[in-house]
């Protein structure tokens, strides 16, 4: 997985028509503030923090350590060591409660300070520096690895070539063609969404240290609705993503591969099961009112029975895919023809996609009709938490010691 | 379409669909789970198919099927079902057509 810093995704997100510098900015601002103060406490840290907390509310993702410190990976890869986390977990058990309340409010002792236009700006171009460097690094990295992808392809095309002179079965050759698989256009469209994804997540994270701050700030519902405005339509540009690269490989966004293991342990057509988010998110938004409980109980039967048709759907298209490519007699070595039947029949499989996600679209909007706009800001936080905790359990378990040893702290190094 | 206006005039509840297509068949299910029974109408079986289905199409269906009519009105492909299911809109809508069982 490609490292990306923020910055390469702020200069990237000025292509977007709805990007605000202010949110890049103030991002940094944020991030920037919360490290001063961790650094300013003359402590014994890392640059990871992990602040362990009881309540969703206030969980710190692990997912910040990306942006924190320089050297660390996102959460997808097994890199990040648990012994760090865990390490640090142990040393900040008596620190946790003042640590995150200074990081949930830094405005306390810090903005009085930051409300002088020098100092902002001097943070600022100190900021744009350092993120035009990282960008630098990360466009360098990345041409280096375009680079090797392509003479992996060179190569791959000359043993393809190989194989066809010495009048193997074509069919033989097409396995191969399969395995290699992918046309220029095809690797282009999920190298495309694999960034933009990355830049989503780390857009994410911080929208939920936002809502995190908000909620605790008791800030007023008007500015509270612009945050769950955003959430919204953040959401909705990840299902636009989805829907481009499932048109340029289906089976790309079927097996999840941009997601961490838990969530593809999760995974219903390409993504969560609105039913079982609703379980899992509703009891974070109480109270609800009699009336929205029945509102919101209707919605997850209606939801329940969607995704059983289209889980049926889905079933009569695997037999259907499985039928025709087992048609005629078996054992001749050819079979062009029910592969190019099968291939039409497959295409459904884009169809199906796309229906689940505008069956969570869908979810989401009643939802946000259903509830307040308070319900919808601790919803919206708790959906993010809920799947920073799942990205969290996919990267502790991709860490865990093989064979009986207990999790404890001495044993995950 | 002539034969389209009368199927849709002379059900409730019509679907126009394909054998062959298996979301128009997850169409078909959610029917069943929400207890009614469309008037179901397979286009790749029909002589005519074809030409109803740019019937359809003109009707505003911009989708390709399913095609669901309710009280002779169109009501849309996949999408639109499955929105209005989800904001409570649908069960009322094929009350009137429900079987009596349920």
């Amino acid at each position: 997985m490609l490292f990306f810093s923020s910055s390469l995704y702020i200069s990237m997100y000025c292509l977007l028509p709805d990007f605000k510098l202010s949110n890049a900015y103030n991002f940094n601002l944020t991030c920037t503030k919360a490290a001063s103060i961790i650094s300013s406490r003359s402590m014994d840290f890392p640059s990871t923090l992990f602040v362990p907390s009881r309540t969703m509310g206030t969980y710190e993702p692990i997912h910040q350590i990306g942006l924190w410190g320089e050297n660390f990976k996102s959460i997808g890869s097994p890199n990040i060591s648990p012994s760090v986390i865990f390490d640090v977990a142990n040393k900040l058990e008596n620190e946790s409660e003042t640590t995150s309340h200074e990081l949930l409010a830094p405005s306390s002792k810090y903005d009085q300070e930051a409300s002088k236009p020098f100092d902002k700006i001097q943070r600022r171009l100190a900021q744009n520096r350092e993120a035009a460097r990282k960008s630098r690094l990360r466009k360098k990295a990345y041409v280096q690895q375009l680079e090797n992808s392509r003479l992996k392809l060179i190569q791959l095309e000359q043993e393809l070539e190989r194989a066809r002179q010495q009048q193997c079965l074509y069919a033989g050759g097409a396995i191969e063609v399969g395995h290699l698989g992918i046309s220029g256009a095809l690797n282009s469209g999920i190298t495309a969404f694999e960034m933009e994804y990355e830049r989503w997540m780390e857009e994410q994270n911080k929208q939920i240290c936002d809502l995190r701050s908000a909620l605790n700030a008791q800030i007023s519902d008007i500015e509270l609705h612009i945050l769950v405005e955003s959430g919204m339509s953040h959401y909705l540009e990840l299902f636009r993503m989805k829907s481009s690269v499932a048109k340029a490989d289906v089976f790309y966004v079927m097996s999840g591969t941009w997601k961490t293991s838990a969530e593809r342990f999760f995974s219903w057509i390409g993504g969560f099961r609105p039913s079982e988010l609703l379980k899992v998110l509703v009891p974070q938004i109480d109270p609800l009112t009699d009336h929205q409980i029945l509102e919101v109980c209707n919605l997850k039967q209606s939801c329940q029975q969607a995704e059983d048709a289209l889980s049926q759907g889905m079933e009569k298209l695997r037999e259907t895919v499985s039928a025709t490519l087992a048609s005629g007699q078996m054992g001749q070595g050819t079979y062009l023809p029910q592969v190019a039947m099968a291939m039409e029949k497959l295409e459904a499989l884009v169809n199906f996609v796309n229906q689940a996600d505008h069956l969570r679209k869908e979810t989401l909007q009643q939802m946000s009709y259903i509830l307040t706009t308070r319900q919808a800001a601790r919803g919206l936080l708790a959906l993010g938490e809920y799947i920073q905790r799942l990205q969290a359990l996919s990267t502790v378990w991709a860490n865990r010691p093989h064979g009986p040893a207990k999790l404890t702290v001495e044993n995950v190094r | 379409m002539e034969k389209v206006m009368r199927l849709v005039s002379e059900n409730g509840l019509v679907i126009f669909s394909k054998s062959s297509c298996c979301l128009c068949y997850a169409l078909k299910i959610l029917f069943q789970e929400i207890g009614v029974t469309p008037t179901v109408h397979e286009l790749d079986q029909d002589p005519e198919g074809r030409e109803m289905e740019r019937a359809v199409m003109r009707l505003g269906c911009n989708a390709p099927l399913p095609a669901v009519f309710i009280g002779g009105k169109l009501v849309g492909s996949t999408n639109e079902v499955m929105s209005l299911h989800l904001s409570g809109g649908l069960i009322p809508l094929v009350r009137p057509y429900q079987s009596i069982s349920n």
